[in-house]
């Protein structure tokens, strides 16, 4: 910054220092601890290692060659796909028209935001509950309509859909209250003189609003994704064990599954080191694809 | 002034369909949030046989049962179990704005050598699942002596430091983008005025970005509410259950007890929608109150 206050750097150290030894004790720390751990031979949480293992990097071969992990990746990728059409687009659909109506606002920021106040851990009960085979909610209602035959909404061919859907619904509240903070702090004098020159309610969104809002929107287009390669409690809920028939795995759901399921420790250790250089890539994707431009 | 355009724009559009339409597609998906949440509530107060044949009509005369509501108290203390988790989610939030701020502030505001370094830094800290780190984190708080001591207070200690750790990166990645918004002009007058840099973080740039550090907060209280990762491993005793970890429990022991499932499910998410629609006040407030904008 060009700011003559900001040319003394003591005080740097004195904001910085707190939060950077929260997160190397309790993030940087851990992880590259995990690293060195996915050479080594764990069998059980919070033991300590057996040695190494022979040859050290036995893990990352199985990586290769496990089935399994590919589903996970290609599921993830489908994940992330979906995350960002589904969740980002949707809230910034919802976002732009919430910003332009006038009476009713309050209460749709409020409501969108309810699936996230909701802790994934009963959303997941509640979904079970929705999508249940023998007469939950959503068969019940196809009944209604007429449907002679239950449909089972976790069997191979409705799997995937059955656990996106709800990962997508949830968080687009979130994004929606991020992009909706970004649509209010654009200044009211910049519609107005848009409104003067004739500007249509559109031409205000597509040349006012959007190119204001490329930064915030960046920003979530990275949350997406990281947040696409962590999910991990609704699925896990809804289908334990990458059920049916190792369809459903996700990369979250199959580390966590190695890490406690089967003390399988180090492998999942390897996993996780997987985990964060996919999202450290993808993200370098988004950011090149949003750029961050200055207007 | 914003009546002033809108007056503008009726003259323009004197029937907007288009109006209407937005109308419709908002009302649609605030149906799929709010109905989802009704229909578990109203299939609280049913029998579990009841909600698998008809789980649409409303819970009255002889629908209605507090049963569900009685098997879940029964089994469980749940008053502890708030107030652990609302102990715990607070400390988080709290500790993760003020930590956050500073952080944010000194990336966006000052120059120096390692700050490209700190921000990968940070982004990467986004991509860290909780299960990557957990591992090395339960052998630290053991070797701390937070772990695995049946006081209630270390425990949650234990499930507090790492959460905050967790929702630091998120919150300095949108502070960091609210900061570089305000214009500059302003902490400079301030600073004219004989204000230090603290005082500047505190009084004119806390202030102006109110509303990111309000969601920044609410996010990490939600979050670290509704994580039952980090908690499952640290609250292991009855008394030092947090609500989530307390049903998530409960729920896995009569897997097929709709019934309770769905008064356990009600019972986790309605004190805390309850308490949001209060706050939801005061995050409006923050969100109009941005003294300078764009």
């Amino acid at each position: 910054m060009s700011s003559n206050i900001y040319k003394n750097k003591k005080p740097v150290i004195f904001f910085l220092v707190p939060a950077f030894v929260f997160l190397s004790v309790f993030l940087y720390y851990p992880f590259l601890q995990n690293i060195v751990n996915s050479f080594k031979e764990i069998n059980n949480l919070g033991a300590s290692a057996k040695g190494w293992n022979a040859p050290w990097y036995t893990n990352y071969i199985e990586l290769c060659k496990d089935r399994n992990i590919w589903t996970a990746l290609i599921n993830t990728v489908k994940m992330i796909v979906a995350t960002i059409i589904g969740q980002l687009g949707i809230a910034i659909v919802l976002a732009l028209m919430v910003d332009n109506i006038k009476k009713g606002q309050k209460f749709f920021r409020t409501v969108y935001f309810f699936p996230i106040v909701i802790a994934a851990t009963a959303l997941g009960l509640l979904f079970n509950i929705v999508f249940l085979y023998d007469k939950g909610m959503l068969n019940q209602l196809r009944e209604m309509f007429g449907a002679t035959k239950l449909l089972d909404f976790k069997d191979d061919s409705h799997a995937m859909l059955t656990m996106m859907i709800p990962v997508t619904w949830q968080y687009v509240g979130f994004y929606f209250i991020i992009l909706i903070t970004g649509l209010n702090n654009i200044s009211d004098d910049l519609y107005e003189a848009a409104t003067i020159d004739g500007a249509s309610r559109w031409q205000r969104v597509r040349y006012i609003s959007i190119p204001l809002l490329h930064n915030v929107i960046c920003t979530c287009g990275v949350l997406a994704v990281t947040g696409a390669l962590k999910v991990f409690d609704l699925p896990w809920i809804m289908f334990p064990k990458g059920m049916p028939s190792n369809s459903t795995w996700l990369t979250g759901t199959y580390m966590y599954y190695h890490a406690f399921e089967s003390h399988n420790v180090d492998y999942s250790s390897a996993i996780s080191v997987l985990i964060v250089i996919l999202g450290v890539v993808t993200a370098k994707i988004v950011n090149t694809v949003f750029r961050e431009k200055d207007y | 002034m914003k009546a002033e355009i809108y007056k503008t724009n009726q003259k323009h559009h004197k029937i907007s369909l288009g109006m209407v339409g937005i109308y419709v597609v908002l009302s649609a998906w605030a149906l799929t949030t709010i109905y989802p949440l009704f229909w578990i509530l109203m299939n609280s107060f049913k029998n579990k046989k009841i909600i698998r044949s008809d789980s649409f009509s409303l819970p009255l005369g002889e629908l209605f049962t507090l049963d569900n509501y009685k098997t879940a108290f029964d089994r469980v203390n749940i008053l502890g179990a708030y107030r652990n988790s609302i102990v715990i989610s607070l400390s988080v939030a709290a500790a993760v704005i003020l930590l956050s701020g500073l952080a944010a502030y000194a990336l966006v505001r000052y120059d120096f050598k390692i700050k490209g370094l700190l921000n990968s830094l940070v982004v990467a800290g986004m991509m860290f699942p909780p299960f990557a780190t957990i591992i090395p984190v339960i052998r630290m708080m053991n070797v701390i002596g937070l772990a695995n001591t049946n006081q209630i207070p270390k425990s949650l200690l234990a499930v507090i430091l790492p959460q905050i750790a967790g929702n630091l990166s998120f919150a300095i990645v949108v502070l960091r983008g609210y900061i570089a918004g305000l214009p500059v002009e302003l902490e400079e007058a301030a600073y004219m005025e004989g204000c230090n840099v603290f005082q500047l973080f505190f009084k004119v740039v806390m202030p102006l970005c109110k509303p990111s550090f309000a969601t920044v907060g609410i996010f990490s209280f939600l979050w670290s509410y509704n994580d039952l990762f980090t908690q499952s491993f640290f609250l292991k005793t009855k008394p030092e259950y947090s609500v989530t970890v307390l049903l998530s429990l409960l729920t896995s022991q009569e897997g097929t007890n709709y019934g309770l499932m769905a008064s356990s499910v009600s019972l986790i998410v309605f004190p805390l929608l309850i308490v949001y629609l209060f706050l939801q006040k005061y995050i409006v407030k923050g969100l109009t109150a941005g003294a300078v904008k764009g």
